[in-house]
């Protein structure tokens, strides 16, 4: 083979990996908007902005899991500290095999242990979400026990950057450095909005990178959205261990996807009717 | 036979846990920048499994929930008010909620119970926390009144897949116990008197004094009764209301906020349902903060639960 077919091969590979991730990105889209149609508490434009990161870790092969088996020694530990925003998560655990997907179809439901904030009531997840400012630290814990018992299994903590504004963030973002926890990645999941408004407008966030990397944090950036740019730094993350703890600020948008969400700057609380959801899953399509 | 000297009960259950550590590596120990004397040798001799988040209790409770999910047991420590208080949330999700879902075995080891830090005044005054931690489910609440109780509950509580709060008193106390006692603490309290008439139930390091008063006051012998009240949940509650019948007047004591749910509430909850005519009086801390920066008896007298008021009040039970 030359090195030309060699070139070609690798990019054939790539397109397959990205055109896979993103079909599977876009029905991980579909199917939060019916879990939304079903259950309209949950909040979907929070659960929009991950999408893409989530299916980059659970279809990419980054994420050492088995839903056999949901808490095996060596599991990767994903915490989703946003939980209210990851409602986009149970259609993946459902598809990989952690629960049947006919649940999917009764979330928010009494007979349902899919509520509108993940707990572990729900197989994959590893703790309590969505009270804000917990997850970092919980991840703190984890990655001194595992680096302690030699398990090379690495603990993810998903957050939002509205939840940055928790001190207890910001106790857990001094510890790790301190403790060298380089089998510990933080993601970021930037879209930019609180509750309220725009975090610019909010407290600013900015230079958001600089903070980390001043704190001793390993950063890199990346649009939480393409998928193969996700692919290739969270791979690399994942697997880098030089004494510092990884973050990756993933910019995101809220709400990405659906149009009239990604405008609205107080997109967190909108509930959408049928026909909006209709609507944009057939956008989507 | 000469007893020991003072000792804390933080010295006591450290002294404990280290000598566990010794045969077990997945015990941790971490505090929110709190020290003591046998905390020195911990550290020195455990430096992989001690550790020091800094004035955060936050992250104390947040990061010794990650190690326990990791099936570490974890003892963490800091100062009461903080431990109790400033991280209140974390303990109700981390710990009292979460473990209904996965096992979290933590020891809050909360130091400075009551007015144990008299002169640095009410912020340093843990008097809310035996009413809110009762309000967690799944958590135990652990109320010593000597050092060898609290030795004795380090072996209890690591074989307790639980999260526990145990209210410790800062200052060095004799022991109440002899070091071969069986504590039972799925039953939760002693009887250290009994009587027919007047029951007394106190908790923590006030049962010192009220035991004095029991065993040297003409008179009292065999009318008046002493519960030391230690385990507050989980506990065997027909057990103590059992006791309590044998009264016809209760006194309680708590070293806390009364009419806010402490030890009054428990008790108050226990003598309703009993639907008997019992009365019961609570002394304790009425609801306002105490600024004076007076002795640890002092404070007890201006709330009006020192020694003297304690005995006028049984007194006029015995006429």
């Amino acid at each position: 083979m030359t090195v030309c077919e060699s070139k070609r091969d690798q990019e054939d590979d790539r397109t397959l990996l990205r055109n896979f991730l993103e079909q599977k990105a876009c029905w991980v889209r579909r199917e939060t908007l019916h879990i939304h149609q079903i259950a309209p508490a949950t909040r979907i434009a929070s659960s929009l902005s991950p999408v893409e990161i989530f299916t980059v870790l659970y279809y990419g092969h980054l994420l050492h899991f088995d839903p056999a088996i949901p808490y095996s020694a060596d599991r990767d530990r994903l915490i989703i500290s946003k939980g209210h925003g990851s409602v986009s998560l149970y259609p993946i655990l459902a598809d990989v095999g952690y629960f049947d997907k006919q649940e999917l179809k009764r979330a928010g439901t009494v007979e349902s242990f899919l509520g509108g904030i993940p707990d572990p009531m729900v197989p994959g997840f590893e703790t309590v979400n969505g009270s804000l400012g917990h997850g970092l630290g919980v991840g703190c814990g984890m990655a001194v026990a595992l680096r302690h018992t030699k398990n090379p299994a690495s603990v993810l903590v998903l957050m939002g950057d509205g939840e940055l504004y928790e001190g207890s963030v910001w106790e857990a973002l001094l510890l790790a450095p301190e403790h060298k926890l380089d089998n510990l990645l933080l993601i970021v999941d930037y879209n930019k909005i609180a509750m309220l408004d725009y975090c610019a407008k909010i407290i600013r966030l900015e230079p958001l990178g600089n903070k980390f990397k001043s704190f001793g944090w390993d950063c890199e950036e990346v649009d939480g959205h393409d998928v193969e740019a996700l692919h290739t730094v969270m791979q690399k993350l994942i697997k880098r261990r030089n004494g510092q703890p990884k973050v990756l600020i993933a910019h995101t948008v809220k709400g990405k996807g659906v149009p009239l969400l990604e405008k609205d700057s107080l997109c967190h609380l909108r509930t959408m009717s049928g026909a909006e959801v209709q609507a944009a899953v057939e956008a989507l399509a | 036979m000469t007893l020991p000297s003072l000792k804390t009960m933080r010295d006591a259950i450290i002294s404990s846990v280290a000598a566990k550590m010794l045969k077990d590596s997945s015990i941790y120990f971490l505090t929110a920048d709190l020290g003591a004397p046998s905390l020195d040798q911990l550290r020195h001799d455990f430096p992989d499994r001690f550790m020091n988040v800094g004035i955060a209790e936050q992250n104390l409770i947040n990061v010794g929930t990650g190690l326990a999910l990791e099936g570490c047991r974890v003892f963490v420590l800091g100062i009461a008010p903080f431990v109790s208080m400033r991280c209140f949330e974390q303990i109700r999700n981390n710990l009292a909620l979460l473990s209904q879902l996965r096992p979290v075995n933590i020891t809050m080891l909360s130091v400075g119970a009551g007015f144990s830090y008299e002169v640095s005044g009410p912020t340093h005054h843990a008097l809310e926390d035996l009413a809110l931690m009762r309000t967690l489910p799944n958590l135990e609440l652990f109320s010593p009144s000597d050092w060898v109780m609290a030795g004795a509950f380090v072996p209890y509580s690591l074989s307790q897949p639980t999260p526990k709060y145990c209210r410790l008193d800062g200052k060095p106390l004799p022991r109440i116990y002899p070091d071969s006692h069986a504590f039972d603490f799925h039953k939760g309290f002693e009887v250290l008197q009994t009587g027919d008439r007047v029951g007394l139930i106190s908790t923590g390091s006030l049962t010192h004094g009220v035991l004095e008063l029991c065993q040297n006051t003409p008179g009292w012998r065999d009318r008046v009764g002493l519960i030391d009240l230690f385990m507050f949940q989980p506990m065997d509650e027909t057990a103590l209301q059992n006791q309590l019948l044998n009264y016809s007047h209760i006194i309680t004591i708590e070293e806390g906020f009364t009419g806010k749910g402490g030890l009054d509430g428990l008790v108050n909850r226990l003598v309703v349902q009993s639907r008997q005519k019992i009365t019961v009086d609570a002394f304790g801390v009425p609801a306002r903060y105490l600024f004076e920066a007076g002795s640890r008896a002092y404070l007890r007298q201006a709330c009006g639960f020192g020694p003297d008021d304690i005995r006028r009040t049984v007194e006029q039970y015995l006429r």
